[in-house]
């Protein structure tokens, strides 16, 4: 767990996360305009932050779960080559996403919607090479194989698995916060029609470089 | 496909909307009445620096006949920008164009040159019957998440009429909206109110109630539609039936005011059974409870009944026939067709409970047959489809209804025309002397506008 570069990876891939408008700031900004109060932005931004948190854990879980029963180069190949896949198909089918509609949302529609578009979008994927590093089988993987580990050693994989759950998502709502506060305090709704960059791509390579990544990343 | 920047048509709120710049082209449909040779969609020129202003500068042959096309709309407008699930980086390109009484759908592609449409896709009826159990497909709408189109009813001819959806970048038709209907049959119009999670629908007839044309038994029945429907837009269920009295018949044109955090909106009904007068209806959301009440009233005329057609002469009397009714972007002006008494109203709605009747202008009608500055001889039909600019200094209208009920209120034919008022901001409005469009034989029905116009785009985001 003492690994620098790591902590800033989750840190930095949650606030890339907390930038894009499908991941929720925007959805709080309109409830906030609808209801014309700015305490309704900051009510959404928790329930997106935890489904959000919800979606991202799923990944890690999986990871570590897997890494205590897989072999350590495999677990490797299998968490690149979906990062990869998933690249690939969001590169050549842009517009998929999950349908919703629906504004009238209460703590656990904003939990749902979140935690779908975070998986919808890979979010949690992103996060695959990291997670390797504090599963057993990935980050072990000089100290032996997976079926031979202690039982203290999934404790502390599953101890670093919430932490960086835990410090994911917190950079993810700063930054969602700061951007969800400054559109609806001081910037106005149009800059969306400036700012609002296509990231799509950007995010398609993300995703497959976080499997390129998780490839060479030992 | 994608862009880089969101489609530059695309705006958040219907205020922003309003700073828009001025459309420069409007697609029209033009019609054969005889069914004998295929439908067109024409584009025409709004541009007044440009040497073809007013003028007829591009059209799309379709390769059927018989579609008789009605309305239409666009692929994706703002409300692609709903926070929802946002895709703000596709284009408005495409018009989703219905043939009302064929049942086939046209896509049609506005670009590389928006002069020059190309037919990009047919949905033909057996697929629309096959994958929606609909028929008579009528509204398009440009929603969140799909595009959604409604149908007047089944493919033989009877109801139930509803609402499916489309796949916004495919156009495969994804099947019927409803989950549950209640006791919804008719249908005709639907728009929502997206704040707040509400679709509304509106009845008119059943294609075999409509298609022979106007059958006086079942309007002296009161068989025609009467009644609002409101529903979940979210569980897709029917919430409750607004009844505006069996005397009210058909309720068609549904305008919700666009700002999303109002929950109120206008309907008109083209005439009542007691006295012919036509009407507009206000729905409104009152301490959670959807209610509806009539707030404007437009009387019959008197005429001499030997100037009448044979379906009125027993009334003496001209309906005003309030076929189409649109809402300005700001929700401050409504516009109402009166086509039977050929007139436009437009009512400052300020306060949508207490309409003000601020402007009116006289083109056509079945007896007054008001003339235009332009045109050679006596209008014939009226004021019917009305379109407004984004940002409500322009009013576009067109003259023709449906056909076979066009040839009943209008017995010597209709000949298709676009006219255009100015509509002062304040209030009051003008003919534009110089805009006259003659279709010929052809008749014009709905306008849509270059990059949106008032009744094209709904909007997630509140003005400020």
């Amino acid at each position: 767990m003492n690994d620098p570069l790591a902590w800033s990876a989750l840190a930095l891939l949650g606030a890339l996360h907390g930038l894009n408008p499908a991941m929720g700031w925007l959805f709080a900004v309109a409830l906030g305009l609808q209801e014309r109060r700015r305490a309704a932005v900051g009510r959404a931004l928790w329930p997106i932050a935890l489904g959000h948190a919800l979606s991202v854990a799923l990944v890690v879980a999986l990871v570590i779960l897997a890494g205590a029963v897989l072999d350590g180069g495999v677990l490797r190949l299998v968490g690149a080559g979906a990062l990869l896949a998933f690249g690939a198909y969001k590169l050549l089918r842009p517009n998929t996403h999950p349908r919703w509609v629906g504004m009238r949302v209460g703590f656990r529609d904003l939990t749902l919607w979140s935690f779908l578009m975070s998986t919808a979008h890979g979010a949690g994927l992103m996060l695959v090479p990291v997670a390797l590093r504090f599963s057993a089988g990935g980050g072990a993987a000089h100290a032996g194989h997976g079926e031979h580990l202690p039982a203290g050693m999934a404790a502390s994989s599953t101890l670093a698995g919430l932490a960086a759950v835990g410090v994911h998502t917190l950079s993810m709502f700063a930054v969602m916060a700061a951007v969800a506060l400054a559109v609806y305090q001081f910037v106005g709704l149009t800059v969306l029609r400036r700012a609002w960059v296509n990231l799509d791509q950007v995010w398609a390579v993300a995703l497959m470089a976080a499997g390129a990544v998780a490839l060479v990343w030992r | 496909m994608t862009t880089f920047r969101p489609d530059p048509t695309f705006y958040p709120s219907p205020s922003l909307a309003q700073s828009a710049p001025r459309e420069t082209l409007a697609y029209v449909v033009v019609i054969d009445p005889t069914y004998r040779t295929p439908d067109a969609l024409a584009v025409l020129d709004l541009d007044p620096a440009s040497p073809t202003y007013a003028r007829e500068v591009g059209r799309l042959e379709l390769p059927h006949t018989g579609d008789e096309l009605h309305h239409f709309g666009w692929n994706a407008c703002s409300a692609a920008l709903c926070p929802t699930m946002p895709h703000p980086h596709v284009e408005r390109r495409y018009l989703l164009v219905p043939g009302l009484r064929s049942s086939r759908i046209y896509v049609v592609d506005t670009r590389p040159d928006p002069r020059r449409p190309t037919l990009h896709k047919t949905i033909e009826p057996e697929e629309l019957h096959a994958r929606s159990g609909y028929s008579r497909p009528h509204t398009v709408h440009c929603g969140p998440d799909a595009v959604y189109m409604n149908a007047l009813g089944s493919p033989s001819g009877e109801g139930p009429g509803g609402v499916f959806v489309l796949d916004h970048t495919t156009f495969e038709i994804k099947g019927p909206w409803e989950k549950d209907r209640g006791p919804q049959y008719l249908a005709y119009d639907f728009w929502w109110h997206l704040g707040h999670d509400t679709m509304l629908t509106s009845e008119w007839g059943t294609p075999n109630m409509v298609e022979d044309g106007l059958n006086p038994e079942i309007l002296l029945a009161g068989g025609y539609g009467h009644r609002l429907h409101v529903w979940n837009l979210r569980t897709r269920e029917h919430v409750k039936a607004l009844d505006l009295g069996p005397e009210q018949q058909m309720v068609l044109e549904l305008r919700p005011a666009h700002d999303p955090r109002q929950t109120y909106g206008f309907v008109g009904v083209v005439t009542s059974l007691k006295d012919l007068s036509a009407s507009v209806w206000l729905w409104h959301l009152d301490r959670g409870e959807w209610k509806v009440r009539k707030v404007i009233e437009v009387p019959a005329e008197p005429a001499d009944p030997s100037l009448l057609p044979p379906l009125l002469q027993g009334f003496g009397a001209v309906p005003p026939l309030i076929t189409d009714i649109n809402l300005s972007l700001d929700d401050r002006f409504l516009y109402v067709s009166c086509w039977g008494t050929g007139e436009l109203r437009q009512y400052d709605v300020s306060d949508p409970f207490e309409p003000k009747l601020v402007g009116s202008v006289h083109l056509g009608g079945i007896v007054r047959r008001a003339g235009h500055p332009r045109a050679p001889e006596p209008l014939t039909g009226g004021p019917q489809m009305v379109e407004l600019s984004r940002d409500g200094r322009r009013v576009y209208v067109t003259n023709s209804l449906y056909v076979s009920w066009d040839e009943q209120f209008y017995p010597a034919g209709i000949r298709g025309w676009a006219a255009k008022l100015d509509a002062d901001p304040a209030g009051g409005m003008t003919l534009d002397p110089d805009f006259y469009v003659d279709f010929g034989e052809r008749r014009a029905h709905q306008m849509r506008l270059q990059g949106g116009d008032a009744s094209s785009d709904s909007f997630c985001y509140p003005n400020p």
